[in-house]
């Protein structure tokens, strides 16, 4: 565990990794087949009568 | 596999996978940034003459942070032309190696300090830190004239002075043994300091608040204005910079 | 039973503690805040005693079973929010009119600037920011889950160990106790005190998400979840110290010099980026979309702004440390993430924004949408200002002056406060059963009046500070600097004085809306014409006739 090692690390596997993590977040929003999906999410606040908890 | 982790929400719908990778986003930043500071033995060169404080100063500078003064100065002088000729030469990181916690400040709704000791005389200091307007018209600092009055509790310094080895100052077992003693001898006239002196080297040993009867929190808190950055001679530490 | 006797047994327990650490206590100040603590506990031993149900625990009645949504310790967080909030701005204005006024210092240890700026910073952002956003984020996770409150005792013992965390930080600057870190001022014991109670916090919140009937977890609740988990590794690093004793107050940093400064600031910055950001961002997620009676306009946005929110905000501490000591490579790493920050912010104004699209005549005539949308404004100018000010060169004249206090306040009172303002609007009504507020018109007050505030105090500050900047390394012809640092303070008296007056009219609006909240809660409704468009009167409305010949 040096420095050096962590730079490295940190500035090229760590750097792709945390990119692709992005990329996969961003795509995963913006795939086509997510639509109905996030349609529905977006009207959980106005579901609110009272809790369904049993 | 691949289908079901991609299929829609499972992310979203399993909040111990949202929690970890929110976590593990939050927390590779400040792995990256924070930690190689810690690695690196280059973030803060050594630099001769930088010593920890005596108990005394340590004292005046509990009594800075306490009263907030770290809200308006900062002790962080930036290598610009007009600051540097203003407060002195740029501050090195090496000058608060031993500063827990750090007093940078954020601030100069009054000048910097970094650089304050022996620019204004001990009656200077006393003067206007009870009463700032007497001495600089301008000034909008509060008024410390209680600080006069008040005697500095020295009983429990080698405690202080234990808790800050255990952080990593290398106090030794004698300075801590004699922290009291050291307090005491610093800012009485009359006492031996060479032992004070032989222990932290530069360290300025006299009356500080003109009242040499009495050991105040004006003692300590002069006491220490005074020495904020004398340690180095800035002019020697300058080829070992360029070097970095 | 025996659930009532542990848990009076632990009240009384920590009551003993306290007492004990009380009287060996090392300092008086310490023997204070343990007195303060041990009178807590007691309290709370009483109020537990009082308040058990002896007729269900002896067998002699069925335990009542418990529906609906646990509001409850929300409501004492809308008033605990009112109540820090106007104390807060009040401590805000009085520092504001010492920089003007020295004379108001008093002299006196308790009441010098600076024991009372930490004391205003923190009674803002912790005590008022935090009620805030412990009470919409129990009442948000609630809603969209629609599941009740995970450990309702558990949530109450948040709520009034949250109250217990700010009396001791607030009576222990006044004391003169800090770490000498800012906003990470409470000493060891008080940031221990809160680390149990942050826990709690996230195991009420999380309890609640998992008990959810809503299959999918409203985008609201991740920025809660966030900010929540975000703080608590925060807290957890930037305070750790070595006490000087177990009784008492004093402890040092675990870190030292440029360390503890990238640390701090790490701490310092996140705290904007995830207690002032994120979490108010749950708040706009839930109650923008609910006043508008509209969804969010894009939900997709909504997701990539969250991950890239907190992917990118992490990264930006080091642009407190510009031109400092610390590392060259770590300050511009900080520069670079904090320009690309802008990106995520304005995406997620922008939704804020649009999800008003094809309904914004209400701003017009909803005075509480009227606020969502300045706080939004706001939201995305500070977010832009702040990337602005990161840049090393832009920063090197604004580090160390008033702009930085100007950014940081059109952030703070225009979109943390008025996001909060909109809610707590939007709540009270709600909680306490009414058919509406009190009144909207003063709501209508109360924007006019922040809004002005903001604007005298925002611009001041920038004039003042970029021209405090400019003095600073001003040279004249002889290659001398031009001014001493004591003209630099005599010429700011005037905008300080500006800013104070943003300060009144920025209080005065909070004070109209504590009247209206506390009016609404008795029950009153204010005798006022609605608020409405212009008259129509459609007898008048058609062409003058022309007057005959």
């Amino acid at each position: 565990m040096t420095y050096d090692l962590l730079r490295h690390a940190a500035d090229s596997w760590g750097l792709l990794f945390l990119t692709l993590v992005f990329v996969f977040a961003v795509w995963r929003a913006f795939r086509p087949s997510a639509r109905a999906h996030h349609r529905d999410a977006s009207l959980i606040p106005f579901r609110d009568e009272s809790p369904n908890d049993d | 596999m691949a289908s079901k982790i991609l299929d829609h929400g499972k992310i979203e719908r399993n909040v111990t996978l949202l929690l970890i990778l929110a976590l593990i986003t939050v927390a590779i930043g400040g792995i990256v940034e924070i930690a190689p500071l810690f690695w690196i033995d280059s973030t803060v060169e050594k630099v001769k003459g930088v010593r920890p404080y005596t108990p005394l100063e340590l004292a005046g500078r509990n009594v800075y942070i306490r009263e907030g003064c770290y809200n308006c100065h900062s002790q962080m002088i930036r290598p610009f032309r007009d600051e540097v000729e203003r407060y002195g030469r740029y501050s090195l990181a090496a000058e608060s190696m031993y500063d827990h916690p750090f007093q940078w400040g954020s601030k100069r709704t009054g000048p910097d300090l970094a650089r304050v000791g022996g620019r204004y005389s001990d009656e200077w200091h006393v003067q206007h830190l009870a009463d700032p307007r007497s001495v600089v018209p301008e000034s909008i600092m509060p008024g410390y004239a209680f600080l006069k009055t008040r005697d500095l509790p020295v009983d429990r310094l080698d405690a202080h002075l234990r808790a800050l080895r255990r952080v990593g100052v290398p106090y030794s077992d004698e300075d801590i043994a004699k922290a009291v003693e050291d307090a005491m001898a610093q800012a009485d006239p009359d006492a031996d300091a060479s032992g004070l002196k032989a222990r932290y080297p530069k360290a300025q040993a006299r009356d500080f608040d003109g009242d040499p009867k009495r050991l105040t929190e004006m003692d300590a808190l002069v006491a220490y204005l005074q020495m904020l950055g004398t340690l180095v001679d800035t002019r020697a530490a300058e080829p070992m910079e360029q070097a970095r | 039973m025996d659930a009532l006797l542990f848990r009076s047994g632990g009240w009384f327990c920590a009551f003993l503690l306290a007492v004990v650490a009380c009287m060996l206590a090392v300092d008086s100040a310490f023997a204070i805040q343990m007195g303060i603590v041990a009178v807590a506990a007691l309290v709370t031993l009483v109020a537990t005693l009082r308040q058990a149900d002896f007729e269900t625990l002896g067998g002699r009645s069925g335990r009542p079973v418990a529906t609906g949504y646990y509001d409850d310790v929300i409501r004492w967080g809308v008033i605990a929010t009112m109540f820090w909030g106007l104390a807060g701005f009040l401590a805000g204005l009085y520092i504001a009119l010492q920089l003007a006024f020295p004379a108001l210092n008093l002299g006196l240890e308790y009441s010098s600037f600076g024991r009372l700026r930490p004391l205003h910073t923190s009674a803002v952002i912790f005590a008022f920011g935090g009620n805030a956003l412990i009470c919409t984020s129990f009442w948000v996770v609630q809603r969209t889950c629609r599941a009740r409150l995970a450990f309702p005792a558990l949530a109450r013992f948040v709520f009034w160990g949250y109250q217990l965390f700010i009396v001791l930080a607030a009576t222990g600057y006044l004391l003169g106790i800090t770490e000498g870190r800012e906003y990470a001022e409470p000493e060891w014991y008080v940031d221990i005190w809160l680390t149990i109670i942050w826990v709690s916090y996230l195991a009420v919140y999380l309890g609640t998400i998992v008990r959810r009937s809503e299959p999918h977890i409203y985008v609201a609740n991740w920025f809660y979840l966030s900010f929540i988990v975000t703080v608590a590794m925060l807290h957890l690093v930037n305070n750790m110290s070595m006490p000087v004793s177990l009784f008492g107050s004093k402890s040092y940093s675990a870190f030292a010099g440029v360390q503890d400064a990238l640390t701090q600031w790490w701490y310092g910055h996140n705290a904007v980026g995830f207690f002032l950001t994120a979490g108010f961002l749950g708040m706009m997620y839930y109650f923008v979309p609910k006043q508008a009676e509209r969804p969010v306009y894009s939900y997709r946005l909504s997701i990539v702004h969250f991950w890239s929110l907190i992917f990118l905000y992490i990264w930006a501490g080091p642009h407190h440390l510009h031109y400092t000591a610390l590392p060259d490579w770590a300050q511009t790493l900080g520069m670079v993430f904090s320009v690309m920050l802008w990106m995520p912010s304005w995406g997620g104004m922008i939704n804020g924004l649009m999800t008003l699209s094809g309904a914004w005549d209400k701003v017009r005539t909803d005075p509480i949408i009227r606020m969502m949308v300045l706080a939004l404004a706001f939201y995305g100018m500070s977010t832009f200002e702040g990337p602005m000010m990161s840049v090393k060169a832009v920063n090197s004249l604004s580090h160390y002056t008033d702009w930085t206090i100007g950014h940081v306040h059109s952030g703070a009172l225009g979109w943390n406060g008025m996001i909060t303002f909109a809610a707590i609007y939007f709540l009270t009504p709600r909680l306490w059963g009414r058919t509406r507020l009190y009144s909207l018109r003063m709501i209508n007050w109360h924007f006019w009046a922040a809004t002005l505030g903001i604007v005298l105090y925002a611009s001041s500050m920038w004039v003042a500070g970029i021209m405090q900047g400019l003095m600073w390394r001003e040279y004249g012809a002889d290659g001398y600097l031009v001014y001493a640092f004591a003209d630099v303070i005599a010429a700011m008296k005037p905008y300080y004085l500006i800013r104070a007056t943003g300060g009144i009219l920025y209080l005065a609006g909070a004070l109209i809306m504590a009247w209206n909240i506390a009016q609404t809660i008795r029950g009153k409704l204010r005798d006022e014409a609605p608020l409405a468009d212009a008259p129509y009167d459609p007898a008048l409305d058609k062409p003058i006739q022309p007057v005959a010949a």
